[in-house]
């Protein structure tokens, strides 16, 4: 690049004697990571192009290029199906009683844990409460069913008190509280670490100073602690941001059942049941994109909203 | 505390004590009833009510009948083989990446940084993926379960922070004793990122683990199941299929405590390595929160 400003009639040829150089110079770099080069190529750039399945007729006798060209209509016939309302109404909802429960759970934890002065007891509640993390989903989800079951424990314990057994897992009015409660479960412990990580690195003479100056520790959490958190947290806002529009198959999948589709179908799982398992591909390569480039923007307008009212940014 | 405390302050440690307290038995009873449970006798189980706080009338039948089951052995068996070869191809994959990124002078260094990052973001999503596989010929092949999830960009990312902190006069000197890039990567920067590694080694070893959903797209023939795959099968469609037959959630006694059995087979390794894990998990997430 210098070597273009010094010689700026010869910036092209400059520009070509660079890489050159370059490629001869890191030579063993280069072929040393090759793989991973075409690895990226294939299995992240690969399926972008067989995003233009979207926009075709698609047939795998013909192929993605072969297939003929139908503009949108995958998309006007998902916009106008009857079921395009309650995936959407679906994966809204989800993630909107995500970011108002399950959001702010880690950071309340991690504000209960900064306040506690034995050192043995938070060590303690932090080991037990990370532990969820590393259990499978498909184990958490087994355990649901066993305890949600209509003589599970659960209902068990709602029998000594006169309550009736409720099928929590074939009831679709359940189906959220359960998916995001056991979220909250899985991973309010582990979400926290990297919170107490934004407090650990508070000045602590603030605190003095503000113990002077007669603030209690409520006060302390309010005006130091919390603002001390908040980089982080808009951060963490931000890609959450990003995700609104795409709960996770893998989680729901298990979940859900015919009995629960009223609540529990999101846009990821209809993917899946009419992609892979019914092999239609344009279709839901359609309904895939229409996903990823809604979540893409919300990114974005999450960050630059961000950018504008707070200085954090994601980039 | 040389402080005194209001009483408002001493009310609220007290009760943070107790929503704590209370937290972590939420957390881990349902551990210990799975626990007492497949060490029941099925029979007495099925009477009984409630909470358990010990085991009923101690029986290591569902523990058998789990061994002897040979779905969840050869799952067991394929589990080992993937985390093994998974992780080994992961962690050689992601630190050739890191090690590419890490490059002070490359003239791509910005635009191959731009074109992993964007991926992190934007992808072609699971039906051109799923495609791909299938055009590639890795469908229901062993490859379907290491290759397509070679390299966490995000983890690579990590990585690379590590290797930039490794003193270039370290490399510098190696290549005046005329070492190469592959001496340099394997000799001195793996070397000296040996906390990184461990926690890469952990992440992505749990991760093959616990995954089922690639294993559930790619692989039809049952003898390359995972265990997560035949779990499911257990835990989860089993029950399903009940609540769609019976339309209710029973449950059959003595599948029960096989279904414990397999649960704590299946979740023992993690819950037995866990303790002494711990702190690599805890310093991985720091490591990745301090790239900001």
């Amino acid at each position: 690049m210098s070597a273009a400003r010094e010689h700026p009639f010869e910036s092209r040829k400059g520009k070509w004697t660079t890489i050159a150089k370059d490629l001869r110079r890191n030579k063993y770099v280069y072929i040393l990571a090759l793989p991973v080069i075409l690895y990226y190529a294939v299995f992240h750039y690969g399926p972008m192009y067989g995003l233009l399945m979207a926009f075709k007729d698609f047939s795998i006798a013909d192929g993605i290029w072969g297939s003929e060209w139908i503009g949108f209509e995958h998309f006007r016939n998902f916009f106008n199906s009857y079921y395009f309302e309650r995936l959407l109404r679906n994966t809204v909802l989800i993630n909107v009683y995500e970011l108002i429960f399950a959001f702010p759970a880690p950071i309340i934890l991690a504000l209960l844990l900064n306040e506690i002065r034995s050192r043995l007891f938070k060590r303690t509640v932090q080991t037990i409460s990370y532990l969820p993390h590393f259990v499978s989903i498909v184990v958490v989800t087994g355990i649901m069913f066993d305890f949600l079951a209509r003589d599970g424990l659960v209902n068990q314990i709602l029998g000594f008190f006169g309550i009736e057994s409720i099928p929590f897992m074939s009831e679709a009015g359940w189906f959220r509280t359960l998916y995001v409660g056991s979220g909250i479960w899985q991973g309010v412990g582990w979400g926290s670490i990297i919170y107490l990580a934004a407090i650990a690195t508070i000045d602590p003479t603030l605190y003095e100073a503000a113990k002077m100056d007669g603030a209690g520790r409520w006060k302390q959490m309010l005006h130091i602690t919390l603002p001390g958190m908040l980089p982080t947290i808009i951060i963490i806002f931000i890609l959450n941001m990003g995700s609104m529009l795409s709960v996770g198959s893998e989680k729901v999948l298990l979940m859900y059942s015919p009995l629960t589709y009223e609540t529990a179908d999101v846009i990821s799982t209809f993917v899946y049941r009419r992609g892979v398992l019914e092999t239609d591909y344009g279709f839901t390569t359609a309904v895939g994109l229409f996903n990823s480039v809604v979540s893409f923007i919300l990114l974005v307008l999450a960050n630059s909203i961000s950018k504008r009212v707070s200085e954090h940014k994601l980039w | 505390m040389a402080n005194k405390r209001t009483a408002g302050e001493t009310i609220f440690v007290w009760f943070n004590a107790l929503i704590l307290t209370g937290l972590c038995f939420v957390t881990l009873y349902p551990f210990v009833y799975v626990a007492f449970a497949s060490f029941s006798d099925p029979a007495s189980l099925a009477q009984h009510r409630g909470l358990l706080f010990t085991p009923l009338d101690i029986n290591f039948e569902a523990y058998k009948a789990v061994f002897n089951n040979p779905m969840i052995t050869t799952g067991y068996r394929n589990t080992l083989i993937y985390v093994a070869a998974g992780t080994a191809i992961n962690l050689v994959a992601t630190a050739i990446g890191a090690y590419l990124l890490s490059r002070r002078n490359l003239y791509f260094k910005n635009l191959l940084m731009m074109l992993i990052v964007i991926t992190m973001f934007f992808g072609g999503g699971l039906i051109p993926t799923y495609l791909l596989i299938n055009n590639l010929g890795m469908l229901n092949t062993i490859w379907a379960m290491l290759i397509p999830g070679m390299i966490g960009t995000f983890n690579m990312i990590i990585m690379r922070t590590a290797f930039q902190s490794v003193p270039i006069s370290l490399e510098e000197s190696a290549k005046i004793d005329g070492a190469n890039d592959l001496i340099i990567l394997f000799r001195i920067i793996i070397p000296l990122s040996m906390p990184v590694i461990a926690v890469m080694i952990l992440w992505y070893a749990v991760g093959h683990w616990n995954s089922y959903f690639g294993a559930l797209i790619y692989l039809r023939d049952r003898e390359l199941f995972p265990l997560q795959l035949v779990l499911r099968e257990i835990l989860i469609t089993n029950t399903t299929d009940n609540m769609m037959t019976e339309a209710s959630g029973d449950r059959m006694a003595i599948a029960d405590t096989i279904k414990y059995a397999t649960i704590i087979v299946s979740t023992l390794p993690i819950l037995l390595l866990y303790p002494f894990l711990q702190k690599y998990f805890v310093k991985g997430v720091l490591i990745g929160a301090i790239k900001e």
